[in-house]
């Protein structure tokens, strides 16, 4: 016996969880089986369909516009731009009210923590106050003890970068928050339950609440700013009343500014996608490996590609057979550890699917760590029906399909395109997937 | 993974041409130096540390881990005290993206705390001692089971277990059953009546091997199905013995879960031996293990081999199953539970997932497999931990941390429409009863309903 179901998807990021749920509107039982926790953690919550072109120019302010001039074998171009649009407009029905940017094609300009600007398609409603485009001018607040936001300094980038407003940053002390090595979720919970927590003011009466007294701090520094942007910390599970609670008590727009790793708006992002996959009753397996493959020999003809008839997954030792009729593989890529590398050779770990780089490792890189890197291209070339190809541009298995970083051709960080590449080819591959059910 | 065959990248083994340059002496112990080498900080693992989240003097699993590997390799480097906060739960592990084996360091570091730095006549020590060990002290409590079941319940009791010892006077102590599991088993007539029940049961279930011995399971049942809830281990003897297998139960000791979490290495050491030597055995007599709480299958599958050695370790690792899953790969379980009901027993339940079995990829199987029954319905109630962690939120110190982690739980459980609580975790139950006051069910119970009948046909089984 088997574990059983329709669509297997290997790998639970925004390419895994997009496929899942493609392939779920359709009348198939889907699964998805991760191992380990996606890199979403790492993301910066922002979708983005494209900053800049290979080529590197950019900002791009509509990047719709600059799909269609991309090279032979870049994921956008495998899957066509209609499929972007539809993979949006997928993910804003998913979405609701959490993301903003739906209104045009045009990217948003959005500040990071470094106070850089970043475009992108698509923005957390927490950033939306925040956006480099609107004028008005903007008080930025870190905290002693989360060195990550340094907020003068991010002030006066954003001012070089030529934004249309005034930029001020001030360093706080967080309320409640002593240890200078307090994690992320101890911020975004203590203003989610609005603990009671210790200040230095001697003369009140009773402890505020953290919510208060954040506000309490926050206001003696106030001008006469519009806006406040906060590192994306506000809040987890209850993030927009956090967020609403700030904007009450200062009486000004309150915006959060992405951060690096961990990322709170990413993990936000991930609990959206997946309280959208246990609605649409896709099943998830999490924390097991997928090991290795059977092929079905009674289906393979003498030159059509193998099919793929089942996975095993491996439980400590013990082996899990699942069983689907059609696969997507979104494992991510090299940092997501669907795309590893050895001393000799790239490889993708579960297929063995076929990776293009040049025989010798010293043309992997180049010297300059900010130049055109071959290795940031590193991935599954594929057919424009996602299947992954061999060396001889045949698919390697006619009912595997892949999606998301796992994918090669493009360098998703010098372009700014991650999520939407993920979200576009994670569509396509779902609901191919599911048509192609028998 | 033990660290004998820690591949030099983390998890994926390649051709074995490349001999990473020893840079340090060979470690006397274990050397967990591979797994602190893989981690790149990105601290996956602290975003999904339960004590972190509400207590920032805990500095979470990246410090515990790693960060305290390293620094622990100048010698003059105390382990730092915060590891006794971490409450085992592991959810770093299944955090982690680069395979690093924190749950293994954090055991390894408190084991070496509390053998080198903890004082050994400490109130601490002594009640630390006495909460790990439960398995010894429980049969005494269960052959007077109604008188020790009402001294437990004296609040004065609690009042003295607080005030001499630390254990928290908010809890009631779990009741001792008045037959325990294998005095039942005994009873009813141990290996044999399950020989004879399984080949009727394959009689009529049509199958071909009517006299093979291929269907046979050898029951770890641990602790508390033992002495506190017989009930959910004759659930798993009558539904294993439906599908027609043969049920062993060997001798066993615990499986050192509670130990693990305690830093009493020597004690789960000794546990681990007896439950190696014996479930190896059975496994020599063509049995495959399987466990019904997901702690015990946790403690078989990945931190036998991890910290012991043992002849058979790996063999038993490898062919322990939870009880759920086991007949699920091994079963048509869904498609035998098609159409069955269970009555007016059941309803919908509200289902916390325990996190050692979400760390064995068990998170998403009861929601599963209940689905299948008539009127039954098992809503999730979200990834938190239920914040007891086994003997953790029974410690005085920790009662408030442990409520404050279990906040989110209970909340989702009042939300939820279903008035009864479901889970494969001893000490989850507690705490989800503790908090809500809601009746707890094992999955196995409803299983037993829904294959087997109602609970006063299966006494009469």
């Amino acid at each position: 016996m088997a574990i059983e179901d329709d669509v297997l998807v290997i790998g639970g990021g925004i390419a895994g969880a997009t496929a899942a749920l493609a392939a779920a509107e359709r009348d198939v039982q889907v699964r998805i089986v991760s191992y380990k926790q996606s890199t979403l953690r790492n993301a910066s919550g922002l979708i983005d369909v494209l900053g800049y072109t290979p080529a590197g120019d950019g900002p791009l302010a509509d990047p719709f516009e600059a799909l269609a001039a991309l090279p032979e074998g870049h994921p956008y171009e495998r899957v066509g731009s209609e499929a972007v649009r539809e993979a949006l407009a997928f993910f804003d029905e998913i979405a609701g009210d959490a993301y903003q940017g739906s209104h045009t094609d045009a990217n948003a300009l959005v500040p990071t923590h470094g106070g850089t600007v970043k475009p992108t398609a698509r923005y957390p409603t927490s950033t939306a106050a925040g956006l480099a485009s609107d004028d008005r001018d903007a008080l930025l607040v870190g905290f002693e003890t989360l060195p990550d936001f340094e907020a003068p300094l991010a002030a006066s980038h954003l001012e070089a970068t030529g934004a249309p407003f005034a930029a001020r940053g001030v360093t706080v002390r967080f309320p409640g928050i002593v240890r200078d090595d307090a994690k992320i979720t101890r911020y975004a919970h203590l203003l989610d339950h609005d603990e009671a927590v210790e200040t230095a003011d001697e003369t009140r009466a009773g402890e505020p609440t953290a919510r208060e007294a954040l506000a309490e701090t926050v206001r003696s520094h106030l001008a006469d700013e519009a806006r406040v942007g906060f590192p994306a910390i506000l809040g987890d599970d209850r993030a927009d009343a956090v967020r609403a609670d700030l904007a009450d008590r200062l009486g000004v727009d309150v915006f959060e500014v992405p951060m690096g790793p961990p990322s709170l708006p990413g993990m936000r992002l991930e609990d959206l996608l997946y309280e959208a996959l246990e609605a649409a009753g896709v099943r998830v397996t999490t924390g097991v490996p997928v090991v290795e493959y059977e092929t079905d020999d009674a289906e393979a003809s003498a030159t059509g590609p193998e099919r793929i008839d089942r996975v095993i997954v491996d439980r400590n030792g013990a082996e899990i057979p699942h069983r689907a009729d059609q696969y997507v593989l979104a494992t991510g890529g090299l940092v997501g550890k669907g795309v590893r590398s050895e001393r000799e050779r790239v490889f993708e770990p579960i297929f063995d699917c076929h990776v293009p780089h040049a025989a010798d490792r010293y043309d992997w890189f180049v010297d300059d760590v900010f130049g055109d890197q071959p290795y940031a291209r590193f991935g599954l070339p594929v057919d424009r029906d996602l299947r992954p190809l061999d060396a001889v541009d045949d698919p390697e298995f006619s009912n595997l399909r892949a999606a998301g970083a796992v994918l090669g051709g493009y360098d998703f960080a010098a372009e700014k395109s991650g999520s939407g590449v993920s979200l576009a080819t994670g569509y396509v591959a779902g609901r191919r997937a599911a048509e192609g059910c028998r | 993974m033990s660290d004998a065959e820690q591949p030099t990248d983390d998890g994926v083994s390649g051709d074995d041409e490349f001999e990473p340059i020893q840079v340090f002496p060979e470690a006397e112990e274990m050397d967990l130096r591979p797994g602190a080498d893989n981690c790149y900080k990105c601290s996956t693992c602290d975003t999904n540390c339960p004590v972190a989240e509400v207590d920032d003097e805990f500095p979470g699993p990246k410090f515990q881990g790693p960060e305290q590997w390293r620094l622990k390799r100048q010698d003059d480097q105390d382990v730092d005290d915060s590891v006794m906060k971490c409450s085992n739960c592991m959810r770093c592990d299944s955090a982690c993206p680069s395979d690093v084996p924190l749950s293994q360091m954090h055991n390894t570091a408190r084991g070496e705390y509390v053998e080198e730095q903890m004082e050994k006549l400490s109130r601490e020590y002594i009640r630390n001692r006495i909460l790990a060990n439960y398995r010894r002290l429980a049969p005494l409590g269960s052959m007077f089971p109604r008188t020790t079941n009402f001294v437990m319940g004296l609040s004065a009791t609690q009042w003295l277990g607080e005030k001499v010892l630390g254990i928290t006077g908010e809890r009631d102590f779990p009741e001792f059953a008045t037959e325990t599991f294998r005095e039942w088993w005994t009873k009813r007539g141990g290996n044999a009546t399950s020989k004879k029940r399984a080949q009727k049961a394959r009689a009529k279930r049509g199958d071909a091997q009517v006299r093979s011995d291929e269907k046979r399971i050898a029951y770890f049942h641990g602790c508390y199905a033992n002495y506190n809830t017989p009930e959910v281990a004759k659930a798993l003897v009558r539904v294993y013995e439906h599908f027609g297998y043969e049920i062993m139960v060997p001798d066993q000791h615990c499986s050192g879960t509670p130990m693990f979490a305690n830093g009493m290495l020597e004690d789960a050491r000794r546990s681990a031996e007896t439950n190696v030597r014996e479930l190896r055995a059975a496994i020599a007599d063509g049995a495959d293990v399987v466990a019904s709480c997901s702690s015990c299958s946790m403690s078989l599958r990945q931190e036998y081999p991890e910290l012991f050695d043992f002849e058979g370790t790996e063999d038993v690792a490898e062919n322990t199953w939870d009880a759920v899953e086991y007949l699920r790969v091994h079963e048509d379980l869904e498609g035998e539970l098609e159409d069955t009901s269970v009555g007016d027993e059941f309803d919908d339940f509200a289902y916390h997932a325990p996190c050692h079995a979400r760390n064995q990829g068990l998170d998403g199987q009861t929601t599963d497999v209940l689905a299948a029954i008539d009127g039954v319905d098992a809503h999730d109630v979200g990834d938190s931990c239920s914040g007891i962690s086994g003997t953790y939120g029974w410690k005085a110190e920790n009662y408030e941390t442990s409520m404050k982690i279990g906040a989110e739980m209970f909340d989702h459980m009042e939300e939820s429409e279903a008035k009864t609580g479901l889970t494969e975790c001893p000490t989850c139950s507690m705490q989800m009863e503790h908090g809500t006051g809601y009746e707890i069910t094992h999955t196995l119970e409803v299983l037993e309903a829904a294959l087997v009948g109602d609970a006063t046909e299966a006494t009469a089984q």
